[in-house]
Formats: C-alpha cells, structure tokens, sequence
C-alpha cells in the first residue's frame, strides 16, 4: 500500500459554462468567438458613466433550463449583486452576479464512479458576466485589454465537496458537457473556453472526519487537465503532510506544459468583494407558467437515451454510451431505427463505418452525406444478403458517399457488388481453391479443423467478396468432409 | 465605527490607491466625518422593515436576444488614456 492509499482526496468544483446566446447578458453586443478585438463593445459593456444595463431573456431561460435539468430548486425572486474589485479586464470595477439569490439551488448530477452510479450534489447555479481578455505578450511596456468578452453570460454550477478523485472529477466534467450540450445552452466548447473550471481541492487521512485544507486550482480549460490538476495538486498536499508541513490555503493555476500548479496568491489577504446589490438593473420574477414551459423544452437526454437503447433496443450499454456521445448523432440514429427497424445493425453501422468516416474526416454527423432513410436502404441490403457487410460498409459506402443521389441497390447493381448466393457461381471457386491448396485440405482431413476460414477466406477473395459467407462455408463444409 | 489607520490602508488596498502620511490623515479625518453622518440613520428604528434594494418597483425589465447597439472600436478607444488601434493599454499586470 503506498502512501497515497492513506489520503482521501476531496474536491468540489465550480464550472462556467458560457451560454448559447446570440448577445450580451446586459447589453447587445454580439459574443461571438474569435472576433478582431474591440469591436463587440458597446457603452454599457466598457461600463460609461450614465449606461443602463438590461437583462437578456434568454439568458435567464437557458440557466433556468440547465437547473431543472440537475433538478434543482429554483429561486423566483431574482436579483443581481456587484462584486467589486479591481483589475483592468473588469470595465466597471465589478462584476454583476447572483451572489445573494442563485437562480437554481441544490440539485444534483449523476456520475459514474468506478462500476457505479454516484450523485454529485450542486449547491447552486447562478448568472453572471465574464470579465474581458488581458493580453501580456504583445506589448513589452503595457498589458492590452481587449473587452470583446466582458460582459457575456455564464452560468456558474457550483457543486458541493462530494468528488474523491481525479477520474470522478473527469467523469463530472464529461456529464456537464453533455448535459449543456443536449440542452443546447452551452457549446461545450473548452478550446474555445465555453466552459472552464475552477477546482477546490483538499485532502485528507482515511477515516478523518475533519476537511484538510483547501487549495483552488483555477481556470482549468479541458477536462483532461482538470483531471491531470487534480492529480497533481493532490500529490504536492499530500507529500506536504507527510514532510510535516502546514499547507497554506491559497489560490494555484494549472501549467499544462509540464504538468504542475504554482502559486498565484495567498488567501491571506483575504478577498473582500462588498457585495451589493445592483441597483441597476430590476429584480426579475420567475412566473410558474414560465419554468413550465421551460420544462417542456428540455430534449431527452442522453441518460434516458442511454437506458432506452438497453432496455427497450436491448443494445450494450457500450454502444448505447457510444451513439449517445454528441446529441446529433444520437438524433441520427434515432432517425435511423425509424426506417431501419434493426436497432443493433444500426448501432453497429453508427459505431462502425459512419464514426470512422467522420474520424477520418473531421467532420460532424451533420454533414454526414448520407441521410438516414439511405443509410437504412444500405443496412436492408446487407440483412437481405444481397451485399455482404464487408463490401457494403467499404466499397458500396463509399461509392454512395461519393454520389449520395442513388439508391443502394442501383448502385451495387452498376458496380457488380451483389451478393453470390447461387451455389452454381460459388462452386467453381471452391474447386479452384481446394486444388490450389491441395496440402493444406490433407492437414483439415487430418483433423485441423480451423484451416476452414482459410478456404472461406480464399473463396472471398477470388469472389471479390461476392460470395455469400454462410453459404460458402456449407458449400466447403460439405466439400471437404465427402 | 472608528477609523483607524488599518482601515484607511485596507480601504486603499482594495481601492488601488496610495496616500502619503498627510493625506491619510486628512482622509482619516473626512472618512470619520462620512460615517458620522450616516451613522445619524442607526437611530431610527427600523425593525419590521425590509430593505430598499432598488429605487423603482419595477420587475422583469428584460431584453430579447438581439445584436445591436455596438459602438465602433475608434469610437470605443476614443476616451482611453492609453491604446493603440486595436487595444485598450494598462500598466502591466503581471511579471514575468
């Protein structure tokens, strides 16, 4: 048992999530990624004097629609509250928050932990605006500000200290992107840094009732480095406790080119935001007919895909986890089984060729150039028999995905894929291989009984993969035993 | 409420600002003054009633999500003490 054995790591973590709007949450700029700075900036965002801000209705339904989601309470009397402090990509001097009134609390999310399910519980989820973007490097004398981002809405989804390890921190990260991305609220997008996290970390001897110290790693941008923190970080407090010394509650950032956490303050100075409430802006209500609708809004979600495609598909819960990765592919195969009817040729068809052409070529379901009812077309010919699975999913594919206007039939007609399933066209064949190989047929007569899918192979080849498989292997079967 | 110098360098910690020995003296002194004055409220009762947060009874003031109201960038760096064509410039704000 190492030494590590000995510590419980806990962590709690806090994940901004950058809503799916078109503007800004108190102002119409627009949030688009990736613009030339400075230009999505209007008054209001670089916070002149006399600007008014306003609240964006859909910024309120998105986070509303996340909450009942993670079945969480939610607040019907909201107000927002500054948090003031100073630093240059923050235009006001504060930044405007649901401090005092979260808009979703409690709730939980589901995870796997191990070979089980486990329940992380949320302590809330509230709005809030993101700060600009300081750049350090391209001035040798100044930092430059660009405030594009300032201003744009994020949910913040708190969640209480219930994660011990890095794989359950990786497991609640991957939930939550699922989860925003289903519900369309959030991109998921952490290149783009449409959802970050911020880990609270601490840990503690087996059996100790009493939290450790705490540590925040902060703006953790992909799920793998949150995982990779997390290990880390615990690793340093622990070999800290075993040195005999005191850990210091402070605020770290990650560095993922070598893979460690630095220090960036010391929570001595403590931070002293005197919250307020924004007189600004007016508090908003949230009417019972409002949260209702938003229910009705929310999709199923892969969770419940996942347990429809075991329990009434009857598919692994593997490939049921596999189609439900990204919500469109999920929504391409529920297209799928409504011509294809065969629910694991389907999967298989989605977990097989169609997700290798889309590795292959970097490219979304959406753009897939088959639509579902030609997919289905392709899996009826295989069932049939007419077209063996091998040249369907390789050169019949990809012949259609070259010209997506005909039929699956017609075009295995054109190209001579048909199936062989006339035992007159495979005889032949079988007599061609068996003399080719004439040694290898005493070694089976002999009782090496495996060298069968030799022949059969043979015979596919010679076919060109026309033959039909099963009635090969009879024809051969019969052959090699008279 | 007393103020002390603590308080004063606390208040100029979080604010950014610095004062020499004799400004803070004369800070200390108008900051008491402030403080004096609003403390003059503590002698109303006001047990049973609920704060004043906002200076209107208006509700749900709320916006559809729409673009517009964008300023030009020349027009966003205008009034900035520092910039160059594309960015606002501060003092550095970290070190390397």
């Amino acid at each position: 048992m190492s030494t590590k054995d000995l510590y419980e790591i806990v962590v709690g973590l806090e994940v901004h999530a950058q809503l799916l709007t078109k503007s800004k949450l108190f102002c119409g700029d627009s949030i688009a990624f990736g613009q030339e700075p400075n230009i999505q900036v209007s008054p209001i965002t670089l916070g002149h004097p006399g600007t008014l801000p306003k609240m964006n209705r859909r910024a309120i339904e998105c986070a509303v629609k996340m909450g009942l989601a993670c079945h969480c309470e939610i607040e019907r009397y909201n107000y927002f509250a500054r948090k003031n402090y100073f630093y240059p990509d923050l235009p006001k001097g504060y930044q405007v928050s649901q401090h005092t009134t979260p808009i979703c609390k409690s709730g939980f999310i589901t995870i796997k932990s191990g070979n089980s399910a486990k329940l992380i519980r949320l302590n809330r989820i509230h709005l809030e605006e993101d700060a600009g973007k300081s750049v350090h490097d391209a001035d040798i004398h100044n930092t430059c500000v660009d405030y594009n981002r300032a201003g744009t809405p994020l949910i913040e989804i708190v969640s209480e200290p219930d994660l011990r390890s890095a794989e359950e921190v990786y497991n609640y990260l991957t939930e939550i992107r699922k989860i925003v991305r289903y519900l369309g609220v959030c991109d998921g997008n952490m290149e783009e840094g449409s959802l970050r996290c911020d880990v609270n970390i601490s840990v503690r001897r087996k059996g100790d009732e009493k939290l450790g110290t705490k540590v925040e790693v902060k703006n953790l941008n992909s799920i793998r480095n949150a995982r990779r923190a997390v290990e880390t970080e615990a690793e340093r407090l622990i070999g800290l406790i075993e040195k005999g010394e005191t850990i210091i509650q402070q605020t770290r950032s990650f560095d993922a080119g070598n893979g460690t956490t630095f220090a960036i303050r010391d929570k001595e100075d403590a931070d002293d935001y005197r919250y307020f409430p924004e007189p600004d802006l007016t508090p908003f209500n949230l009417e019972e007919e409002f949260i209702e609708r938003i229910r009705r809004e929310i999709p199923q979600l892969h969770t419940e895909r996942i347990s429809k495609y075991v329990n009434e598909y009857k598919l692994s819960e593997y490939d049921a986890v596999i189609l439900t990765e990204e919500k469109s592919f999920s929504d391409y195969f529920e297209d799928l089984v409504t011509f294809a009817r065969d629910y694991k040729a389907s999967a298989n068809w989605m977990a097989g060729p169609v997700k290798s052409w889309l590795n292959d070529n970097g490219n979304e379901i959406e753009n897939f150039p088959l639509k579902p009812e030609r997919l289905s077309a392709l899996i009826q010919l295989v069932n049939n028999n007419k077209v063996s699975f091998t040249v369907a999913s390789t050169k019949l594919l990809n012949a259609l995905l070259g010209d997506a206007s005909k039929e699956p039939l017609q075009l295995a007609t054109e190209l001579n894929l048909l199936q062989e399933s006339n035992a007159s066209a495979i005889e032949p064949i079988i007599e061609q291989v068996i003399s080719k190989y004439a040694d290898k047929v005493k070694e089976y007569k002999k009782g090496k009984k495996g060298l069968l899918s030799l022949f059969v192979g043979e015979v596919m080849k010679l076919s060109k993969g026309k033959a039909d498989p099963k009635l090969t292997n009879d024809l051969l079967t019969e052959k090699l035993n008279s | 409420m007393e103020v002390n110098d603590a308080l004063v360098d606390k208040l100029a910690n979080l604010a950014k600002l610095k004062f020499d020995a004799l400004e803070k003296e004369e800070i200390k002194s108008d900051l008491q003054k402030m403080i004096a004055f609003v403390e003059k409220l503590n002698e109303l009762d006001t047990t049973g009633v609920k704060p004043l947060l906002h200076m209107t009874d208006e509700v749900n003031v709320l916006r559809e999500d729409e673009v517009k109201g964008s300023i030009s960038r020349e027009a966003a760096l205008k009034n900035a003490p520092l910039h160059d064509e594309q960015f606002f410039k501060v003092p550095k704000v970290i070190k390397k």
